[in-house]
C-alpha cells in the first residue's frame, strides 16, 4: 500500500489556503502555533511536519497533567502495571555528578526515519504524510516487533479487552498503540490534549506546531534557542525536541 | 399451449381460453403480492430495528449490497491519509442505526448490524474496538 499523497490540486489548494491563513493570523498568534482544521475530504499534507518542542525548564516535577489529559482524551485506563498501556509518561532525570534534576514528558518521538515502520511486517506501522507516526490497528497483528525496535520504548500493547469504548477513539485488545499526537484533534484544528492541559496548568512546557512552516512559533523557537533531540546519534530525526536537557 | 395453435377453435372457445389465461395471470399476481409481505414478515428475512430514521447515506438498496466495501474504503482513507468527513463513517452508521431503545447496533437479532449479519452468517470484529453505541450527548436536556 502506498502512503504517498499525490501532489496535485489538493495540496496546491491546501498550501495556498495555509499561506493565506498564516498571513491573516500571524501577528496576533504568539502563544501557540495556529493549527487550522483541514477541510473535510482533504488528505494530510506532505508539506507539513507536525512536531513538539518540550521546554524541560518549564516542566514541573510531580505534575502529571499531560498524562491525565492524554488518558482522558484517548480513553486509556490509568496505568498500574508496567505492561499497562501508556502513551505518555513523566520521566524524572538526575545528573549524578551535579545533582541537577530534570522532569519531562516522554512519548512517541514521531521520527522522520521511524524504526517501528521499518520492522512492521504488515505495514500497520506507518508515517502519515504530515509526519505523524501511527499504528493502523486494522492491519496490526500484534506481533510487537515495533515495540522492540523503538529506542524510546514509546509503544504499548493492549493486553486486556477494552469494555467501554469511546466513540471517538476506537481501541481493543491485541494491537499495539502509542501517542498519535491526538491526530483526530489535529485534523479538527485543535491542539493535542497534553499541550492544552500543560498550558491550562500554567506551565506551557510543550509547544506544538508545524516544523516546516518558517513562520510558525515552533520553527522560530527552534531556530533561536538551543534544543536537542533524544538519541540524536541514532539518526532517526525525531519530531520532538527538548530544551534544557 | 399457444393461442395461435388453436385457430380451429370456435370464436367463443378462443375467447374463453383468453379469459382463463387472464385469470391465471391475475391469480399469480395476487399470489405474488400476497407473498411479499408474508416473506418480509416471516423469519426468513431479518426484521431490523432501523434506529433513528431519516435518510441513509446512500440508496438503501445500494447500501445493503455495498456497505462493507464503502466503509472499509473510507476507513483506509481516514486512517492512512487523514481524509475525514466522508459519508461512510462507521461512527455515523452507529449514530443513526443504533436502536432507540438501548442506543446500540448490537445485542439481539433485531439490532441493525447484528440482526442482518447473524442472518447472513457474517462475523465482523469492528466492534472489538469501535463503539457499538450511539454517543449520547449531554445536550439532550437543553
Ligand atoms: C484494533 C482496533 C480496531 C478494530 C478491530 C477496527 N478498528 Fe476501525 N479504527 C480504529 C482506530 C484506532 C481508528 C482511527 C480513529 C481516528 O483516527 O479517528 C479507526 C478508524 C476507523 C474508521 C474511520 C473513522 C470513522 O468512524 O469513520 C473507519 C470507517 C473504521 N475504522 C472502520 C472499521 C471497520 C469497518 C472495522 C471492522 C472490519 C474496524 N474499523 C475495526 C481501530 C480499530
Ligand atoms: C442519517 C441516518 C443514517 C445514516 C448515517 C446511515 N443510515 Fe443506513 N439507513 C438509514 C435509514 C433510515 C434506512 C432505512 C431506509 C429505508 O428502508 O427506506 C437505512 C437503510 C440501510 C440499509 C438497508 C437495510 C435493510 O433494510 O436492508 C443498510 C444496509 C444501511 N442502511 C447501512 C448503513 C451503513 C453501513 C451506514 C454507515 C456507513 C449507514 N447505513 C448510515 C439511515 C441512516
Ligand atoms: C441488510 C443486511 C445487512 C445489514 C443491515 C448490515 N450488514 Fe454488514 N454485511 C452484510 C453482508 C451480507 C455482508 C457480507 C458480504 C460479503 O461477504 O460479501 C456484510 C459484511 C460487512 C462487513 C465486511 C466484513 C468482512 O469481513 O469483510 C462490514 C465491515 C459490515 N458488514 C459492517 C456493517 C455495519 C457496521 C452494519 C451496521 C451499521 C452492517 N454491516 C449492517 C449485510 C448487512
Amino acid at each position: 500500500m502506498s502512503d504517498k499523497v499525490n501532489l496535485g490540486r489538493r495540496q496546491f489548494l491546501s498550501k495556498t489556503s495555509a499561506a493565506i491563513a498564516g498571513i491573516a493570523i500571524a501577528p496576533g498568534m504568539l502563544l501557540f502555533d495556529f493549527v487550522h482544521a483541514r477541510p473535510a475530504g482533504e488528505a494530510a499534507s506532505g508539506a507539513v511536519r507536525w512536531g513538539m518542542l518540550i521546554d524541560t525548564t518549564q516542566c514541573e516535577s510531580g505534575c502529571n497533567e499531560c498524562v491525565t489529559a492524554c488518558n482522558k482524551e484517548n480513553g486509556l485506563p490509568v496505568a498500574k502495571l508496567p505492561t499497562d498501556v501508556q502513551w505518555i509518561r513523566k520521566v524524572e532525570l538526575k545528573q549524578v555528578s551535579t545533582g541537577r534534576q530534570v522532569s519531562l514528558p516522554m512519548m512517541c518521538q514521531h521520527c522522520a526515519e521511524p524504526p517501528c515502520v521499518d520492522v512492521c511486517p504488515t505495514k500497520a506501522s506507518f508515517k502519515r504524510a504530515d509526519g505523524i507516526v501511527l499504528v493502523d490497528k486494522h492491519r496490526c497483528i500484534g506481533c510487537r516487533y515495533c515495540m522492540m525496535a523503538c529506542p524510546y520504548k514509546a509503544r504499548s500493547f493492549v493486553h486486556e479487552p477494552v469494555l467501554d469504548h469511546d466513540s471517538d477513539m476506537p481501541r481493543g485488545k491485541g494491537t499495539v498503540e502509542s501517542c498519535t499526537l491526538c491526530v483526530n484533534r489535529i485534523d479538527r484544528g485543535e491542539l493535542p490534549a497534553c499541550v492544552e492541559a500543560c498550558a491550562k496548568a500554567g506551565h506551557r512546557a510543550i509547544l506544538f506546531g508545524d516544523l516546516n512552516d518558517p513562520n510558525s512559533e515552533i520553527h522560530l523557537r527552534i531556530r533561536s534557542v538551543a534544543s536537542s533531540q533524544l538519541r540524536a546519534d541514532l539518526g532517526l530525526n525525531p519530531g520532538i525536541s527538548f530544551v534544557g536537557l | 399451449m399457444n393461442p395461435c395453435n388453436v385457430a380451429w377453435m370456435k370464436q367463443r372457445e378462443i375467447r374463453d381460453y383468453r379469459i382463463s389465461l387472464r385469470g391465471i395471470q391475475a391469480t399469480m399476481l395476487i399470489l405474488l403480492l400476497a407473498a411479499v409481505p408474508v416473506w418480509a414478515g416471516s423469519s426468513i428475512a431479518p426484521k431490523l430495528d432501523i434506529g433513528k430514521g431519516g435518510q441513509c447515506v446512500d440508496d438503501p438498496k445500494f447500501m445493503r449490497k455495498n456497505h462493507m466495501k464503502m466503509i472499509v474504503h473510507q476507513r483506509d482513507e481516514t486512517m492512512r491519509q487523514g481524509i475525514r468527513g466522508g459519508k461512510f463513517s462507521l461512527a455515523g452508521c452507529v449514530d443513526c442505526h443504533a436502536s432507540k431503545k438501548d442506543n446500540s447496533v448490537l445485542g439481539s437479532n433485531e439490532h441493525f448490524c447484528q440482526g442482518c449479519h447473524e442472518f447472513a452468517a457474517v462475523k465482523i470484529d469492528c466492534f472489538e474496538c469501535h463503539s457499538s453505541k450511539r454517543k449520547v450527548i449531554a445536550e439532550v436536556s437543553k
